[in-house]
């Protein structure tokens, strides 16, 4: 079925996937292009990491057809996946242990986000100048 | 540089009219799915936090020089005691003066901290946590698709994982109604708090 997968800053809609049992199972193309991983012989890699998949629990990751389930990889890796069976959206949130790497890093994570002409900002275009992020709401 | 960042999922609707009338010199960026809050885990609003010229954290996310004296307000006429007023303004004028220091003096004003004092400030996400995040992401997308009904079961699920997270709780309130965000519940919430802070943070800056 065509699912709309959150992923990262990205809202991927109406990529094909099988959740049975609980499962977000992707072609290979697709999870390249949803997720950043690839299935290879030491497991899942994304640029210079790869994550080993247990040998005994393979089935729960790669199936016969040459699918690989993104929820089994992401709750390998601590991100946390929520999805709703009504509206067909899945979304596949940070880990804490990222957050963690990121922040402690004291390096300031890089954001997009746009004004009200619509134009975008990013927190890297005021890079050598002090900024001072402050947030606020309308409620 | 003050980049001034609306969490707001109501978008535009919600926050022209505010961002007109302040006249901003700076950005007022637009964040309908709290990303900020995300990345740098802010519960509150209004949260700072200080990031020098070579986009490194010099202050972690804290609040921006206020204090809990809207606690003590007259639920009925609104008004404040004028002691409570006079702290708020003397923390809003501490937390200023400290950021001009900072401007002034780089990386040996006393206001930016050293790493240790920077990491013992610092609040990261715990496993929890970063499922109340994908809970709100999930809702706001709903949200912002149209389905505001079937996006209220994630706003619910998020404000649970994270019952610290006045962006949730209020966030979630403003989208069912507009008066929600400063009615009944949330005074019943804030009442909740007891001696806990809304603004929790060190006295001393």
């Amino acid at each position: 079925m065509a699912m709309d997968i959150i992923f990262g800053e990205r809202a991927n809609p109406g990529v094909e996937a099988d959740v049975a049992g609980g499962g977000l199972w992707l072609n290979r193309a697709d999870l390249k292009r949803v997720a950043g991983w690839e299935y290879k012989p030491q497991g899942f890699c994304k640029g210079e990491v790869c994550v080993p998949v247990p040998d005994a629990r393979k089935g729960e990751f790669v199936d016969a057809s040459g699918r690989y389930n993104l929820a089994a990889l992401a709750t390998l890796i601590g991100q946390p996946v929520v999805t709703d069976a009504e509206f067909n959206v899945a979304c596949v949130g940070e880990a804490a242990s990222e957050r963690k790497r990121m922040l402690t890093s004291l390096d300031a994570p890089d954001f997009a986000l746009p004004d009200l002409d619509g134009k975008m900002h990013s927190l890297s275009d005021y890079r050598g100048k002090k900024v001072f992020v402050v947030s606020w709401a309308s409620w | 540089m003050p980049i001034a960042i609306a969490f707001d999922s109501g978008g535009n609707a919600a926050t022209e009219p505010w961002i007109k009338a302040a006249k901003p010199t700076y950005p007022c960026l637009i964040d309908r799915r709290h990303i900020v809050a995300e990345l740098y885990d802010m519960v509150n609003v209004p949260t700072a936090v200080w990031i020098d010229e070579r986009g490194k954290i010099v202050r972690p996310s804290e609040p921006a020089g206020v204090t809990d004296a809207f606690r003590k307000m007259n639920r009925t006429n609104f008004s404040i005691p004028t002691e409570a007023m006079n702290e708020l303004q003397a923390k809003r004028k501490a937390y200023q003066d400290a950021i001009r220091d900072w401007v002034a003096n780089g990386s040996n004003s006393r206001f930016a901290l050293g790493e240790t004092e920077l990491l013992k400030r610092m609040h990261t996400p715990d496993d929890g946590q970063v499922r109340a995040a994908a809970n709100f992401r999930l809702g706001e997308y709903l949200f912002e698709n149209g389905h505001a009904e079937a996006a209220k079961k994630y706003f619910e699920e998020a404000k649970r994982l994270r019952p610290e997270s006045w962006n949730y709780k209020r966030q979630a309130w403003a989208l069912e109604d507009p008066m929600k965000p400063g009615g009944p519940e949330f005074w019943a919430a804030v009442d909740s708090l007891g001696e806990g802070k809304y603004y929790p943070g060190p006295e001393d800056i």
